[in-house]
């Protein structure tokens, strides 16, 4: 009797232990997915909060319509219009190189290349995709921009091209494989029956394939931009650091990422202007970059209801 | 009826040839991806390789490039990595199980996980804004590589979120049923029968995760400012740099010899980085021939 009452006793025992670790292991887990909106709300908050001191000084209609960006030389002027235009000159150009290329290299592998092609291209891609953007400086100071110079002689070490064409190259791959992975969502059957029409395989793939995975391949375009245009230490490396209201690319311009970490590196005090104009600047950067994400995932997902 | 056919003919040749054209383009795409590629590759071990000494590895920073190494910056980021995965690794699992297993199908998981994908997407000099206020001014961790670790923790918690999840997804239902069926509970079948099923797929995304934040340069200016340490952090407290801002630091310079400090600082950099990488590979390919058994 005592023996079994001791056996229930450990039964109940072991399952309140157990009731009780799924609970907090709930409650952990819980919380843990909690955290990502309480990131979220963390960045908007301390982007609107730092940057309320500097537009109670420059008003936002000045920040938008000023067309010159002076924020240390005196007569300071605080125009955003030039580090906008640096970032767009800068994004354009790396999706002339980006767009065609990550599509045509997602249009191989997934509707030409034979499995063992594949599985060679996946990991170089890969490999481009993880190299530090750091090292896409290097490569776009050292490399790319004396091959260009070669061509324009009156080009400036610093320069919105080279950036540009490097940033394309940086970007390929996150094109290419958001774009494969819609041209893979194909059904089959679309396929077949394109062929059973007496379609060749490029018929199928650009006016059957294409067409039909055409939203996830706006979306890989448009988060492939948004990268660009958050993109940092390439920019700050190879695109120079004077911010200028052009769409010369072979000039030397600032985008908005690279002023950012110009003043970041200690060029102002804590408190002054100079120091909150980059909180302004950044709130535009993630107003820009989280809707171009927002309508990117929105298109994907609205497309996968599709099929 | 024999012209007409040898007109069709005549354009299904067109059309093949068009075809080839088209093919030819795309193989051009995959030349240039590549060529970029290996020209990066080329062109940073012909300037870096006579640079990749043991003064690069075992010295601090010098004014002198010949003298200059990159000692502080490494044991900064292997520091910071270390702490890094201690602050991610429980969260972002944390936050995928929730996501996957626990969370109820309502307007509030939905907004989670686009939420989840749209931090992703954050510019990363954003989250070092973020780092900089919160952890380095308002908790008052000063630059310290605490508050380096927590920034660089915030900016990958997304990424590992989004690949522990798909790990978690790729557990096939039947395992979950039968350990329903044992009489596990929730927590139980979770721990017993997904986790370990998952936990290959859960590695594979904590390793990229890391190897991200390894090269992650952006955050890391904003958070440590100062580039010039000639020490190697003790605590947690302790200031700090690592190795791609050294590596920025020393581009900067006009002088030709840092550039060529800086590539040796790259090989090095990118030989931390493919050895993580084939790692993550190896373990991929290791639980795919796993799962198709």
């Amino acid at each position: 009797m005592n023996l079994n009452n001791s056996v229930f006793d450990a039964k109940r025992g072991h399952r309140l232990r157990t009731k009780i670790e799924g609970r907090v292991v709930y409650l952990f887990v819980g919380i843990c997915a909690f955290i990502t909106l309480v990131v979220t709300f963390a960045i908007i908050w301390n982007l609107v909060q730092q940057s309320i001191g500097f537009f109670t000084q420059v008003s936002i209609i000045e920040f938008f319509t000023e067309k010159r960006w002076s924020p240390i030389l005196i007569p300071k002027s605080f125009g955003i219009a030039p580090l906008v235009a640096g970032t767009f000159l800068v994004t354009v150009i790396s999706s002339f190189v980006a767009v065609p290329i990550g599509l045509a290299v997602a249009i191989f592998s997934a509707e030409y290349a034979p499995d063992t092609v594949r599985k060679i291209l996946r990991p170089i891609l890969e490999v481009l995709a993880g190299i530090p953007t750091v090292v896409y400086g290097y490569f776009a100071l050292t490399f790319v921009t004396p091959l260009l110079k070669i061509i324009f002689p009156e080009m400036i070490i610093f320069n919105a091209l080279s950036a540009g064409l490097v940033m394309g190259i940086m970007i390929i791959p996150f094109v290419s494989s958001l774009t494969e992975d819609a041209l893979i969502a194909v059904p089959n059957s679309l396929r077949q029956a394109s062929y059973a029409l007496g379609a060749t395989r490029f018929e199928t793939s650009i006016k059957v394939v294409v067409p039909a995975a055409l939203s996830g391949i706006v979306a890989a375009f448009v988060l492939g931009l948004s990268r660009a245009i958050g993109e940092t230490m390439l920019v700050t490396i190879a695109a120079g650091a004077t911010p200028k209201l052009t769409f010369n690319p072979i000039e030397s311009i600032q985008t908005m990422t690279a002023y950012i970490v110009q003043l970041a590196l200690g060029e102002a005090a804590n408190g002054s202007i100079e120091y909150q104009s980059i909180y302004a600047v950044a709130i535009l950067l993630f107003v820009m970059t989280f809707s171009m994400n927002t309508l990117g995932h929105w298109i994907v997902k609205r497309w996968r209801n599709v099929y | 009826m024999s012209i007409d056919f040898k007109l069709n003919q005549n354009n299904l040749s067109r059309r093949k040839f068009i075809g080839i054209i088209f093919l030819a383009f795309c193989l051009l795409g995959v030349l240039v991806a590549m060529m970029g590629l290996i020209s990066l590759l080329i062109q940073v071990i012909l300037q870096g390789y006579e640079w990749v000494t043991p003064n690069l590895i075992f010295n601090y920073p010098s004014r002198h490039p010949e003298q200059a190494g990159l000692w502080a910056a490494l044991i900064g980021t292997l520091y910071m990595m270390g702490l890094t995965a201690l602050i991610t690794v429980p969260t972002g699992v944390g936050a995928a199980i929730y996501l996957e297993e626990y969370a109820p199908k309502n307007w509030i998981t939905s907004f989670i996980e686009i939420n989840t994908s749209n931090l992703a997407g954050v510019p990363s000099i954003v989250y070092g804004l973020l780092g900089l206020s919160i952890f380095v001014y308002f908790l008052k961790l000063e630059r310290s590589i605490l508050a380096g670790s927590l920034t660089m923790s915030l900016l990958i918690l997304p990424v590992l979120i989004l690949a522990s999840r798909e790990a978690i997804k790729a557990v096939p239902r039947a395992h979950r049923e039968a350990a329903f069926a044992l009489g596990g509970d929730k927590w139980q079948v979770v721990k017993m029968a997904v986790l370990p099923n998952a936990f290959p797929g859960i590695l594979t995304g904590v390793i990229l995760a890391l190897s991200r934040a390894i090269g992650e340069a952006a955050p890391m200016v904003a958070i440590t400012a100062l580039v010039y340490i000639t020490f190697i952090p003790v605590t947690p407290m302790d200031r700090f740099t690592v190795m791609p801002i050294q590596i920025f630091n020393w581009i900067s310079r006009p002088q030709d010899d840092f550039r060529g400090l800086a590539a040796g600082g790259i090989i090095v950099l990118l030989i931390l980085l493919l050895s993580m990488n084939s790692v993550a590979v190896i373990l991929r390919n290791k639980f795919q021939k796993r799962s198709e058994e």
